[in-house]
């Protein structure tokens, strides 16, 4: 059939003719509306955060000077620490569970029990920002939560003792996967139901199992999207600030303010009036995210039209 | 044709349901076992458990919350209460939040479906000049740190004189780079070539191929745009905060801050404006449902049968 319309594609008919002119003519449409939005809320922002980055606060040319203040910081490094141990737990545990879970549910027969369990999953979607944070406030409180026999068991009695600092990367971890988790598990049963019922019939007729489906025909099937998923969970990851944030007002200081990167960011913009040490930190926390996002689109083949 | 494809997959079925002693052979799923069944249980009380207190934690006073059973339900009578506490917090405040939250969401939700779901379609199936740079391009602005963006978006919509509008959080939240890859990667990995091959042999413009054969196809990735950006607008809260200086102009996120900030145990400054911990957990609840209700009304298309049988027809 695709050699029939190539073959036969009619040169004659002037739009024809027009569009091979300017072959992108009808990409460049539908694109359009989109790419002013980029450029209006993506792109000027980001210039301009570069530019702050590289400028004192008397607009004129500080080379690195804004990046070695914020290397300077004393909390600095162990902000980076943070970041970095919250995001191996984070990416893991999201990776390993969210597929888990849709292939999973996936295999359940029951329609109705099924999208009542991913409706159920998502729930905890819908308190995403403020909403989650609080609710976690309440539950990893021992003297009002609904799990307080867990934490008791665990040796814990009060908030104090359970928001401990080096129970953070867990404690952020739970909250993320909480808030996080069940919308990419509706994303990966949709791209499961994409896969052809017939290729998975005819694996089961060869002998495979559960696990070796799962293994040798779904997963890489679901390659794109389980790359996406960890593109977006670790920028998200590094941009942990709103769950440090509150933690640390309503743990009186326990948790730091100055816990992860983008505190730091947030005090030096506006504690400090000092726009261009943020922009640093920002512009470094963007460069981490690009290389590491090269590196997965670069070895899965992300950009190809296939 | 279609009898041709048709026929190994019925031998392929009778064959499989020979084979197999659970029958039903159609999806080629078999009974669940029970440690399948346990971990969906288990992960079901985790993410359901904390909803439910909250639930619960708005029908009592604060007493109980700390002293009853966590998993308890208070009283109807102590639920009115917390109603009537909550809404005449500064005046029905809440509600002018939700309304707020509303019209930003929806109107931000329009723009952002009318602009992304043509993007990603020609990122797609087009090649033009410029396409890898848009997908890189969109893929560094999805990477840059909210915090980088606000203070920069401040300035900038500050320069056109539109802090306070409510177009300064709208537009921003029209851009929605997310949507334009989830678009992208759907019709790249599921949209026949076969099918858009055959209409433009009919003679389809390209516009005519978008119309009526890919945006039919394309409920599901619709749903999924218009769900996560409506869920995503309706969450943030660092860019209002910042953008909108009025307390009227708040979405109800930046309101349940203002809320936060008014419970003695997470304030110890707060004078006789003072909200009880269950009324927070009551506007976290209003806060919360109108995404609920989004889920549920879009659910349906977000995993139908997708575009099983596309090129059969």
């Amino acid at each position: 059939m695709s050699t029939v319309s190539t073959t036969a594609r009619p040169a004659g008919s002037p739009s024809r003719r027009r569009r091979a002119t300017w072959p992108g003519r009808g990409g460049h449409l539908f694109v359009a509306a989109y790419v002013v939005l980029l450029i209006a809320f993506g792109v000027v922002p980001t210039v301009y955060a570069v530019y702050f980055a590289f400028t004192d606060a008397g607009d004129n040319f500080a080379g690195v000077a804004n990046f070695v203040a914020a290397a300077g910081d004393f909390r600095y490094l162990s902000a980076i620490g943070h970041v970095a141990l919250y995001l191996v737990c984070w990416l893991v545990s999201l990776v390993v569970l969210v597929v888990g879970l849709a292939l999973v549910l996936h295999r359940v027969r029951s329609a109705g029990v099924s999208r009542v369990l991913r409706f159920l999953y998502y729930i905890p979607g819908a308190l995403a920002g403020a909403a989650s944070v609080m609710v976690w406030l309440f539950v990893l409180d021992p003297t009002v939560s609904p799990v307080s026999f867990l934490m008791r068991a665990l040796g814990f009695s009060t908030f104090g003792e359970v928001v401990a600092p080096g129970h953070l990367p867990v404690l952020f971890t739970l909250i993320a996967f909480w808030t996080g988790a069940g919308g990419w598990i509706v994303v990966m049963y949709g791209a499961l139901n994409n896969i052809s019922p017939d290729l998975l019939e005819a694996a089961r007729i060869d002998g495979a199992g559960a696990w070796r489906t799962a293994w040798h025909i779904q997963i890489p099937l679901l390659r794109k999207w389980i790359v996406y998923m960890m593109i977006l969970a670790f920028a998200g990851g590094t941009q942990l600030f709103v769950e440090p944030q509150l933690l640390s007002q309503a743990s009186v200081g326990v948790a730091g303010r100055d816990y992860s990167l983008n505190q730091l960011s947030y005090d030096f913009a506006f504690q400090n009036n000092n726009v261009n040490t943020a922009a640093a930190i920002s512009v470094e926390l963007l460069l981490i995210g690009l290389v590491v996002a090269g590196v997965f689109v670069a070895r899965s083949g992300f950009f190809d039209a296939d | 044709m279609p009898t041709d494809t048709r026929t190994p997959a019925a031998t392929t079925t009778s064959a499989g349901s020979a084979r197999s002693s659970s029958g039903r052979p159609r999806r080629g799923r078999r009974r669940p076992n029970p440690l399948s069944a346990l971990v969906l249980v288990l992960f079901l009380v985790f993410f359901v458990l904390p909803v439910v207190w909250l639930l619960l934690a708005a029908t009592k006073t604060d007493d109980q919350l700390v002293h009853g059973n966590p998993l308890s339900f208070g009283s109807w009578q102590a639920l009115a209460d917390n109603w009537t506490a909550l809404t005449s917090f500064q005046d029905n405040a809440i509600f002018l939040w939700l309304r707020n939250s509303a019209v930003y969401s929806f109107i931000a939700l329009v723009i952002t479906l009318c602009v992304a779901i043509p993007a990603g379609y020609a990122l797609a199936m087009n090649q033009f000049r410029g396409r890898r740079t848009l997908l890189v391009a969109t893929l560094v602005v999805m990477l840059m740190p909210n915090a980088t963006l606000v203070v920069p978006l401040f300035l900038e919509v500050n320069a056109v004189h539109l802090i306070g509008s409510m177009w300064s959080i709208i537009l921003p939240y029209s851009f929605y780079p997310f949507g334009v890859y989830l678009t992208y990667i759907y019709f790249s990995t599921s949209l026949p070539r076969d099918l858009v091959a055959a209409a433009e042999l009919d003679g389809c413009s390209q516009f005519g191929v978008f119309r009526h054969i890919a945006l039919p196809l394309a409920t599901p990735v619709v749903a999924l745009v218009g769900f996560f950006s409506f869920v995503a607008n309706w969450t943030n809260y660092f860019l209002p905060y910042v953008l909108l200086p009025e307390s009227d102009q708040f979405p109800v996120q930046v309101g349940l801050g203002n809320l936060l900030n008014a419970v003695p145990q997470f304030n110890p400054t707060v004078g006789t404006a003072a909200v009880q911990r269950p009324e927070l957990a009551l506007a976290t609840l209003l806060a919360i449902t109108p995404v609920l209700l989004v889920f549920l009304f879009s659910q349906r298309f977000l995993v139908a049968g997708m575009l099983a049988g596309a090129t059969k027809e």
